[in-house]
């Protein structure tokens, strides 16, 4: 590139004033970088859900239970290839801080059911033959220092009020890149027993996941399922896990509108300092700006020059602050358990570059524009 | 490049030209039926008054403006009919400018300046360095290469100033004042300078001028007034 020292020789007039601008960009890509994480962290899961899975819950709300008996009536509805359930045990791990997710589940159904959680056969078979075995994924499991054998007392306020102890048999993996390795899972059979001892909540489940056999057939699928139960005393709600997962995350605001309006407004500040300098930037050198025109470079050259200047501030300012965030973000969820998927995703890496060559775009064009129109004989009087 | 002096044509010849600004509804008449030859290998001075339109006069010849009316022709080439994009690449390829205030790129050292108008052409980085090179020497300036205009003296400047109009051996060197803003001894260094690559090296050079002591360096000296040239001074 010829004209290189041109390009930053121009760029690094005014270093404060460029560092300044730089500063101000990066800071709003740091910002941008982070913004996406959390939404991957809260609606990531959304585009991962399974396309053949609905979630089977109860008509007034997610907390309140549905009978076990379903899981058969369930089965033989023509086109659900597949029933599991799950039940939210809310236990705490030593401090409630140590936030993450633990379900009494059935384990051969289970894990048929979502192929994404990774357990080594071993391991499934240890987990079968133990009545008060528990698997965990590995990113809880690293986050605690838990080995294979490990006993693992989990208070649950609201299950018995006591403090269950299970057996650690396996640790389980992640299929893809954004699956959430931080549930716990432990057997279905133990968890009820304890409650019929208990006499309370026996029989009773949290939701069902149902996997249809085909994808394009599932809301006729949700629609028999939820007829089932009408005007039974525990009537359903069956929504793709998708929604269901959506609607989860709604409970906290709508995430995208919200991080796409603070992104909008932050941007559009970023417009305004950087298109200020790049106007003061060209008008400053009109006469230099004149002396390029006589020398003979073009209208096409003049606009390429300023547009490459403004290019090369906004990707440098974007590429450092996307690396910072990275790094950051790198450090795993700063919540400690409330953001397991928090990370930054390839895609937004990519829409962050894009958006900082179209600010570059944006921010250059117009006083690129004036430099090009300029009027050589006239800017040469205003040297 | 054609020799228009074999075949008896100037190398510059301005016909009937007229310039006309408008300032508001004000229309400011410069040049009135204007004529002017420049055979090649000539040293030209233009003198005359203040805001006569000697700076118009030379963007004219050099392609920065159009005339009004007539007609403007370098080494048989049409100016004054060049769109904006054809007289870019004529004035890269044709002309070189001196300006009165140096014009020099502040964030690039003589050396990158002296290049610059050889960005423009097909030349290889090696070749840019070699003619680059040649130029600073002509000047007299290859130990200043790698400085930047702020750290060098008028002179020296208005000398990197020279070197990049002369760096890719236009067919005419055309100067604004280039003396203008330099003390007695820096402006003869320049002088001397513009007369030996009249003399020496066979350049063509128009260069107005306020001051008598620089014309008499010229082989011809030209007095514009009232919009017309003649060859004496008007009182
Ligand atoms: N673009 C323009 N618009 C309006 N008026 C102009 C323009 N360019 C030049 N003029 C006017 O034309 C006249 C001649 O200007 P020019 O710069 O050619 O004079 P000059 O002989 O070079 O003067 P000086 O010796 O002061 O440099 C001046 O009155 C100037 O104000
Ligand atoms: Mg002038």
């Amino acid at each position: 590139m010829k004209f290189a020292h041109l390009i930053w020789g121009n760029l690094m007039r005014k270093k404060l004033r460029t560092s300044l601008t730089l500063l101000t960009i990066l800071v709003a890509f740091v910002l941008f970088g982070m913004l996406c994480a959390i939404k991957q962290a809260l609606i990531g899961s959304v585009a991962l859900a399974g396309a053949d899975r609905l979630i089977v819950r109860h008509k007034v709300s997610i907390i309140q239970l549905l009978p076990i008996s379903y899981q058969a009536r369930m089965a033989r509805i023509p086109g659900v290839a597949l029933v599991a359930h799950q039940t939210w045990f809310g236990g705490i791990y030593q401090d409630p801080k140590n936030f993450f997710m633990q379900n009494p589940v059935v384990p051969e159904e289970y894990m048929a059911m979502f192929p994404e959680f990774l357990l080594p056969p071993d391991q499934m078979k240890a987990w079968q033959q133990t009545r008060t075995g528990a698997i965990v994924g590995r990113n809880t499991a690293e986050r605690f220092h838990w080995k294979i054998g490990d006993k693992i007392p989990i208070t649950s306020p609201i299950w018995m009020r006591k403090t269950w102890e299970f057996d650690l048999v396996g640790i389980f993996d992640g299929r893809d890149k954004g699956t959430d390795t931080t549930p716990m899972f432990f057997r279905y059979d133990y968890f009820d027993e304890v409650r019929q001892t208990q006499n309370w909540g026996q029989g009773l489940v949290g939701w069902y996941t149902i996997r249809v056999k085909d994808p394009a057939k599932a809301a006729e699928v949700a629609k028999l399922v939820d007829q089932e139960f009408e005007n039974s005393s525990a009537e359903t709600k069956t929504e793709p896990e998708g929604a269901f997962i959506q609607a989860w995350a709604n409970q906290i605001g709508n995430i995208a509108l919200i991080v796409a309006s603070i992104l909008a407004a932050v941007f559009f500040t970023i417009l305004l300092v950087t298109g200020s300098t790049m106007s003061q930037a060209v008008r400053e050198r009109i006469g230099e700006l004149g002396v390029l025109k006589a020398i003979g470079f073009t209208n096409g050259q003049l606009l390429g020059l300023v547009l490459a200047e403004s290019c090369l501030l906004t990707l440098l300012g974007g590429s450092i602050g996307l690396g910072v965030a990275w790094l950051i973000i790198s450090r795993g969820d700063p919540t400690g358990g409330l953001l397991p998927m928090f990370h930054l995703a390839t895609s937004d890496l990519v829409v962050g570059a894009g958006l900082s060559v179209a600010l570059g775009v944006l921010t250059g064009i117009f006083p690129a524009l004036q430099a090009m129109r300029l009027r050589v004989a006239e800017a040469l009087r205003r040297m | 490049m054609s020799n228009p002096t074999n075949s008896g044509e100037p190398l510059v010849r301005v016909d009937g030209v007229e310039k006309v600004f408008h300032r508001g509804a004000e229309e400011i008449h410069i040049l009135a039926q204007l004529h002017l030859e420049v055979p090649a290998g000539e040293f030209l001075a233009l003198m005359g008054p203040s805001g006569s339109g000697k700076s118009t006069l030379l963007n004219l010849i050099g392609g920065l403006d159009r005339p009004t009316k007539g007609t403007v022709t370098i080494a048989g080439e049409r100016v004054d009919q060049l769109s904006d994009r054809q007289l870019a690449a004529w004035r890269a390829r044709h002309i070189g400018f001196v300006f009165q205030l140096y014009n020099l790129m502040p964030v690039l050292t003589a050396e990158r300046n002296v290049e610059l108008p050889l960005l423009l052409t097909h030349l290889s980085r090696a070749e840019r360095k070699k003619h680059v090179e040649t130029a600073l020497a002509m000047v007299g300036l290859s130990h200043r290469a790698k400085h930047f205009p702020r750290t060098l003296s008028g002179g020296e400047q208005q000398r990197v100033g020279i070197a990049r109009g002369i760096v890719t051996d236009p067919t005419l060197l055309l100067c604004d004042e280039p003396t203008g803003d330099l003390d007695r001894k820096a402006g003869d260094e320049i002088l001397n300078l513009l007369q030996a690559l009249n003399r020496e090296h066979g350049k063509t050079i128009i260069m107005v001028t306020h001051d008598p002591h620089a014309s008499a360096r010229a082989s011809r000296t030209v007095y514009l007034n009232k919009g017309q040239l003649s060859n004496v001074p008007v009182a």
